[in-house]
């Protein structure tokens, strides 16, 4: 098993670079850097995001807890196609419109000023952190589990992965190679759903009877969750599942890459199709997981189910496609980071380096060395973190990074694509708000006071995005502020709607 | 394009239209889009009423849970139609923006 994995994880390595040395004769300035000169074309586009998001939390994560928890485990899943719905619907297109290398760029694009920016360049910060932390920790525990290195070799080995992509390769690389690993991690998916549903004469329906007399009807009907305050937990998870996508820095920053809306439109199309079947088909993954490996030993493997997918493909078609999908989850992980660093990397070197230090003046070679120089301190900073970490969830870690991004950036991006009356007090109160009290409410949570938590819940989102809103909106109609500097909201709004004529 | 032209823009007939158009699409729809989805999970955390079968052992849960996604498809289908005419209205808008400027003689 050692053998056939290990070379499969240095075919992906080898790919990976390969693409890397492709792209970096291309990423030869700033604006390739970041958004590959805003040339990738809509399908490209829609199968990065998708690689965003067809992650290890999704493929691993999803199928243990349904495998563990039948149709309860389904609540991280079904938020997934409505928060690109509503991704689609309002940001996605004003994104593509105001927006240049990040979401500082939007907010600044209405207010014009350096406070405002280097607030939206932490909070990217921040939750690009967490997320990224979430990624290192899931990538240690596979590759120790799979290739039996140390957490902490292989904790470093992929920090110096992901640094070469990104800084050899830019956006470039990194969108290509999101598209490799999303088209591998679908095959793979697509390969065990076959080898589960042959079983049962390609008749779905037939498999749920199957869980549900192997298992009991528990698995297939919801179920209380263990008393009001999981019960609210839950449905604070999901909410954050479906509305953190439309403020995540690195899923927003994507439409940067493509040159026009209708291109937007049509990379969010594309993603709609291929991760609204993945996540659709998951329950039939985690209850042949359920069938074939054994809740007993899906549990005993990991007690959140994180190996199920992995332990299903190795009863169904042995070492071989154990391997192939131990390769493609590692390649998920490592694609998954370099699209965070970038979005990271954007808020440290254009908005806080660029903008607020050198006010814009910054030359083009000065932006693009600030660039790299500073994806290779993040990554070094997430992995320094990450070797702390080592205990923490994975599946906590990625909903609180969607908690903090719909607190802190939501609320503040749509005031400043769709509220005239919006103004800096709000933006910054609101900004201020949403990560202060998502953070702050996690560090006083269970995760980790354990027992003696204040706050019980486990995920911040259902009182953290309500303050994120309130606090943009009180802090507008509260504040009375001369609108000079301002960028006129009709512009905003013309910009949003129209574009401009060179995109 | 310049600033002058951005302020002018939202004057012409066509951007009026656009956004008039955009509004009663998006509106309703977010609004709908967001219930049906919340209902889902306050349904089955907290109440019974999706717990029947319909379907040999699938339940109602999972039936409103599939629904999302067909949900999703739909609606990214109807926008993405309706915006590829959006797309004509905007590029009337900026041509009208432009006519007016030149006749104007220029920016203000």
């Amino acid at each position: 098993m050692n053998v056939t994995a290990s070379i499969f994880f240095a075919v992906i390595v080898v790919a990976t670079l390969g693409i890397t040395y492709w792209a970096s004769k291309r990423n030869k300035s700033t604006e390739e850097h970041y958004v590959a000169g805003g040339k990738i074309r809509g399908w490209q586009n829609g199968l990065a995001i998708t690689g965003d998001f067809v992650s290890v939390g999704g493929f691993l994560g999803i199928t243990g807890a349904i495998a563990l928890q039948g149709f309860n485990g389904f609540y991280l899943s079904y938020g997934i196609p409505i928060a690109f719905l509503l991704v689609l619907l309002v940001v996605a297109e004003p994104m593509r419109n105001l927006g240049k290398y990040t979401v500082g760029d939007v907010i600044t694009s209405r207010f014009g000023t350096k406070n405002v920016r280097a607030i939206a360049a932490v909070n990217t910060l921040m939750i690009s952190i967490v997320y990224l932390i979430g990624q290192f920790v899931g990538a240690g525990a596979l590759i120790q589990l799979l290739l039996g290195i140390g957490y902490s070799v292989a904790v470093i080995v992929i920090g110096v992965l992901a640094s070469i992509y990104i800084l050899a390769g830019g956006m470039l690389a990194t969108t290509w190679i999101q598209i490799l690993k999303a088209m591998l991690l679908l095959t793979g998916t697509a390969l065990l759903l076959l080898l589960v549903l042959s079983r049962f004469d390609f008749n779905p329906v037939a498999l749920f009877g199957e869980t549900a007399a192997t298992l009991g009807d528990g698995a297939v009907t919801p179920n209380d969750y263990g008393g009001l305050i999981a019960n609210l937990d839950v449905l604070s998870i999901t909410i954050a599942v479906a509305l953190g996508p439309v403020g995540l820095p690195h899923v927003l920053m994507r439409f940067l890459t493509v040159p026009d809306a209708h291109t937007a439109r049509s990379s969010v199309a594309v993603a709609s199709i291929f991760m609204g079947l993945f996540f659709m088909l998951l329950p039939i993954l985690g209850y042949g997981a359920a069938i074939y490996v054994g809740q007993e030993e899906v549990a005993a493997a990991n007690p959140a189910g994180n190996l199920a997918a992995p332990q299903l493909s190795e009863a169904l078609g042995g070492d071989l496609l154990l391997a192939f999908i131990a390769a493609v989850s590692f390649a998920t992980l490592l694609a998954v980071m370099a699209g965070i660093v970038i979005a990271a990397s954007g808020a440290f070197a254009h908005d806080l380096y660029t903008n607020v230090l050198r006010s814009g003046e910054a030359t083009d070679r000065e932006q693009f060395r600030a660039a790299r120089i500073s994806a290779g301190v993040i990554c070094a900073f997430a992995l320094l973190l990450a070797l702390g970490a080592q205990g923490l969830n994975l599946a906590f870690l990625a909903t609180l990074a969607f908690a903090m991004a719909a607190s802190a950036n939501l609320p503040a991006m749509l005031f400043t694509i769709y509220w005239s009356r919006f103004n800096l007090t709000g933006a910054v109160s609101g900004m201020v708000a949403g990560l202060v009290s998502s953070l702050g409410l996690v560090l006083i949570s269970p995760n980790l006071l354990g027992e003696s938590a204040i706050f019980p819940f486990t995920n911040p989102a259902l009182f953290s995005i309500p303050i994120g809103f309130l606090a943009s909106y009180l802090g507008t109609i509260l504040s009375r502020e001369s609108r000079e500097g301002y960028t006129p909201y009709e512009e905003i709004h013309a910009r949003a709607n129209v574009g401009s004529e060179e995109a | 394009m310049r600033r002058s032209e951005y302020s002018g823009m939202v004057e012409t007939t066509a951007f009026k239209e656009l956004v008039r158009q955009k509004r009663a699409f998006l509106i309703p729809t977010v609004v709908f889009v967001v219930l049906f989805f919340i209902m889902l999970p306050i349904l089955s955390i907290f109440t019974d009423v999706l717990d029947g079968k319909v379907v040999g052992v699938i339940s109602w849960a999972y039936l409103y849970a599939f629904a999302q996604f067909f949900l999703a498809w739909v609606v990214t289908f109807v926008y993405w139609r309706k915006a590829d005419r959006w797309d004509e209205l905007a590029r009337r808008a900026r041509e009208e923006a432009s006519e007016r400027e030149g006749s104007e003689g220029g920016s203000a």
